[in-house]
């Protein structure tokens, strides 16, 4: 673990200071990135232009949740995104090359290409959460506080697993890629509107199965005063870290089984 | 781990046994990889069957031996070289380097060996080399001094001053592979592995690689597995070889015994005064007539001077030459017999 | 022409080939399509008739979107990484000295791969909506042939704009931030994450006749049956007319692009 922090934090540095040499390009890429993650929180800011409110919510809840699966999933894109590429690693033989360094191979994948310019999502994400929270009426207690930051972490902490999680799966599927788009971005995107709004079972779904809800909508419905999606008590908004670890745990069993895979099968 | 001083032989940690000072660096005992493969039969049927692409090979290298791999494609070179490094798990056998099990190990055996992939870079695709060497350093925790050392020798004699700020992508093949090699060596590895390391390189460019590789095996004593094509790669590097096909290991031996067990043979150039039908004389054949000029085959292990003296005495002699077998020829030879064995 | 027959039919084989990212492409389109709809129906809940369409309508649309979503490259040419990557490594004089024509070339390629993409990823997603809701389909057969010529106008305009993308490599150390600002104006000025009916005042007005609209909205409501008639003569020409402009912009580029490698000497 610290030695793949560690590789991690080498790997990203060199790619940092590498773009920073053109200035100009990065500040370019930077700003398309902020501006081009923004266009789906257009489309809210359109929607509310014609409506008052999604399936009971207000603009700004609708902003808080935007704002903390925004975040949250910006951050993972940041510095895990990466490992979608593991795919084309392994269909073009570059995965042997990683394998003969002495540091943990998802390290080296991850940090891989790592670009400061996927901080735009973060800053864009960011941006609407604090606007949301200008915006929002809410009883504001202690609990509620802390659980801010404590849900965009473990967001970030849970798509980021569900990222590893997708990469490992290209250990048996080169060309898999989109699936975990579905999860990853197809989540953020879901996430961004109150769960009343969907089937019921989808939403379960999101809580018993795939507990993607644990992301925001748990500790973010908790923190607006309303009731936890899919039938969940209210203190499970506190369980939000707890979710991030298991997904880990998951996150690195499935890992370590896709290396295994790929050492006896050379694919 | 053994921290910052990875360049220094632990020998302390290693179970290799010793035989009269010596270890066997390279250790592999009847060491077996089966494939699975899944091949389309019909339309929507599909068949399972099992590739041996190693299949029960053994062979030792003591340390600071400089040994020749070759087979042709497919025989199971790569494959070898895969569960040498811990990229591949061995399906049987046993297989140790430098006492440690590469599948179980691999990390930690990470430090202590260097790999050149011919095919694909070990550099980073998009950062100049200085910045992959730079890595390097870190990733391997080379000591400062030592890392400064290594990489100045490396520069100076595989002539990388000029490259040093050029990303590799932009680099040509011949480069590239000379950058790829100092990135091998530069944490001091006691192995080095050269899977196809003067594929597609100009004659310049393979002439440097070489007398690098041979410098750094005399004054380092680091030891080198190579794989090739390129039969005089193993000419002018390696004492010692080993034939690779099908996944079996067919010879394994000094480069001139080869000649004997291919049972090749020599051929006898004869310029006659003028055209004549074939020689006939016991003990060769002839190959080719062309005009004056006869070639006969005769056994490279059998002398030429009784069947140059049968010649002169039957024949109208003007001038006559022997050609030695070459290597490539040799190795054909192998190949075609085993394949009409199998 | 034959030649060009023959690489669109190399571009259809050559996607049909990758199955499983076929199948991933479907799945992630239809869990889409899912969430997509499900706000949509929030939003039809709230303002029915918004845009013009009725529930059933906008959310066939929504469907319409996920089927076209790669048939019509709103996220990307899928062949621009590549001709990008040709141009960077230099390798793209070879193309630009062949006989055949290097714009042609990679239209055909684009062609095989739309008709692939409109079969493999496009009708699955697109019975799979029209089971899970109620959506509105064509009343005419002929509706579904005038939607195909539409889409494949949408086709050809959608290549002309990543065929000029991936030429700015020429000009462009880095085209990281040029593909982003294409894919941007993909996904948001087609219609795809909000239909440009929707779209309020000006913002609406201009983006409906940008060319990104001949990709989604304006095949959507071919299909729709809210152009008809002899108003499909107006679509179509729309749509072609943003193709020509489109193509005629990427053969100056590729001119000068020429010009400036011969100078180089490749």
């Amino acid at each position: 673990m610290g030695a793949g922090l560690r590789a991690y934090g080498l790997i990203a540095a060199m790619w940092v200071r590498s773009t920073m040499t053109y200035r100009f390009s990065f500040a370019m890429t930077l700003l398309s990135n902020f501006t081009a993650t923004g266009f789906d929180f257009v489309v809210i800011l359109l929607m509310f232009g014609q409506v008052d409110g999604l399936g009971g919510f207000s603009f700004a809840e609708v902003a808080f949740l935007y704002g903390t699966t925004g975040t949250a999933f910006g951050l993972a894109d940041l510095s895990l995104g990466q490992v979608q590429r593991l795919g084309r690693r392994v269909r073009d033989g570059t995965l042997d090359t990683l394998l003969v360094r002495p540091v943990p191979v998802l390290a080296q994948v991850a940090a891989d290409r790592f670009a400061l310019r996927r901080l735009g999502r973060v800053t864009q994400g960011l941006a609407v959460l604090v606007w949301s929270l200008v915006l929002l009426d809410v009883a504001w207690t202690p609990a509620k506080v802390v659980l801010v930051p404590v849900t965009v972490l473990s967001g970030w902490l849970i798509f980021s697993a569900v990222m590893v999680v997708g990469a490992a799966f290209q250990f048996w599927a080169q060309d898999g890629s989109e699936v975990a788009n579905a999860f990853t971005y197809g989540g953020n995107t879901l996430l961004q509107y109150p769960p009343v709004i969907f089937a019921q079972d989808l939403v379960r779904g999101v809580v018993y199965v795939v507990p993607l809800a644990f992301v925001n909508w748990v500790p973010a419905l908790y923190v607006l005063g309303r009731q936890a999606p899919g039938g969940l008590p209210g203190w499970a908004a506190f369980v939000s870290p707890v979710v991030a670890a298991v997904f880990w745990v998951v996150a690195g069993l499935a890992w370590r089984a896709g290396i295994r895979s790929y050492r006896s099968t050379g694919s | 781990m053994a921290g910052g001083d990875s360049f220094v032989p632990e020998y302390g940690e290693l179970s290799g046994d010793m035989r009269d000072g010596t270890y066997d660096f390279i250790e592999l005992d009847g060491v077996e990889k089966v494939f699975d493969v899944r091949r389309r039969t019909g339309r929507f049927r599909r068949e399972k069957h099992q590739v041996r692409a190693v299949d029960g090979i053994s062979f030792r290298v003591p340390r600071g031996e400089m040994v020749g791999y070759i087979g042709p494609n497919g025989a199971g070179k790569s494959t070898t070289i895969k569960m040498l490094t811990g990229i591949l798990t061995p399906s049987g056998g046993r297989l140790r380097v430098a006492g440690i099990d590469p599948s179980r190990d691999r990390t930690r055996l990470a430090r202590r060996i260097g790999v050149v992939f011919g095919q694909r870079t070990t550099l980073w695709w998009d950062l100049p080399l200085r910045d992959s060497y730079r890595l390097v350093h870190r990733m391997y925790r080379v000591p400062d001094a030592r890392f400064r050392e290594n990489l100045e020798r490396c520069v100076e004699l595989l002539d990388l001053a000029e490259l040093l700020e050029v990303p590799v992508r932009q680099l040509s093949l011949g480069q590239r592979m000379r950058g790829d090699i100092a990135a091998a060596l530069l944490h001091d590895p006691e192995v080095l592995y050269l899977d196809e390391p003067t594929i597609g390189l100009d004659v310049i460019s393979k002439a440097k690689v070489r007398d690098f590789l041979r410098d750094l095996n005399a004054e380092r004593g680091t030891t080198v597995l190579l794989t090739t094509h390129d039969l005089t790669d193993i000419e002018q590097l390696c004492k010692r070889v080993m034939v690779i096909d099908h996944g079996r290991l067919m010879y394994d031996g000094p480069l001139g015994g080869l000649h004997e067990v291919g049972e090749s043979e020599r051929t006898l150039v004869v310029d006659l005064e003028r055209e004549l039908p074939p020689i006939t004389a016991d003990g060769a054949r002839v190959v080719k007539v062309e005009g004056p000029r006869q070639w006969l085959a005769f056994p490279a292990a059998r002398s030429a001077a009784p069947l140059v003296a049968r010649i002169a005495a039957d024949y109208p002699l003007v001038d006559l030459s022997v050609r030695e077998p070459d290597i490539e020829s040799v190795i054909a030879k192998m190949y075609a017999e085993r394949s009409a064995d199998g | 022409m034959r030649l060009y027959a023959a690489v669109a039919a190399g571009g259809f084989r050559r996607y049909a080939t990758y199955r499983v990212a076929t199948a991933a492409g479907v799945f992630t389109n239809t869990v889409f399509g899912f969430i997509l709809a499900y706000t949509y129906m929030a939003l039809w809940d709230e303002r029915p008739g918004l845009g013009g369409y009725d529930m059933a309508e906008a959310l066939a649309y929504v469907w319409i979107g996920q089927a076209l979503l790669a048939t019509c490259g709103l996220m990307g040419g899928g062949f621009e990484d590549e001709l990008m990557e040709r141009v960077k490594t230099g390798d793209i004089a070879v193309d630009l000295y062949r006989p055949a024509d290097l714009q042609l070339w990679w239209l055909s390629v684009a062609v095989g791969r739309s008709a692939f993409q409109l079969l493999g990823r496009g009708v699955a997603p697109m019975a799979i909506g029209a089971l899970a809701f109620d959506l509105a389909l064509p009343e005419r057969p002929l509706t579904w042939v005038a939607f195909l010529v539409s889409v494949a106008l949408g086709v050809v305009v959608s290549f002309a704009v990543w065929f000029l993308v991936a030429l700015s490599a020429f000009w462009l150390m880095d085209g990281a931030g040029v593909v982003q600002v294409a894919w941007l104006s993909g996904t948001f000025f087609s219609g795809m994450l909000l239909p440009l009916t929707v779209f309020p005042g000006a913002l609406g007005e201009v983006a409906r006749l940008l060319p990104w609209a001949s990709l989604l909205q304006v095949p959507a409501d071919v299909f729709l049956e809210k152009r008809t008639g002899w108003e499909l003569v107006g679509t179509y020409a729309f749509q072609a007319g943003w193709a020509v402009v489109l193509l005629a912009a990427g053969r100056v580029l590729q001119a000068v692009a020429t010009r400036r490698v011969v100078v180089q000497g490749g």
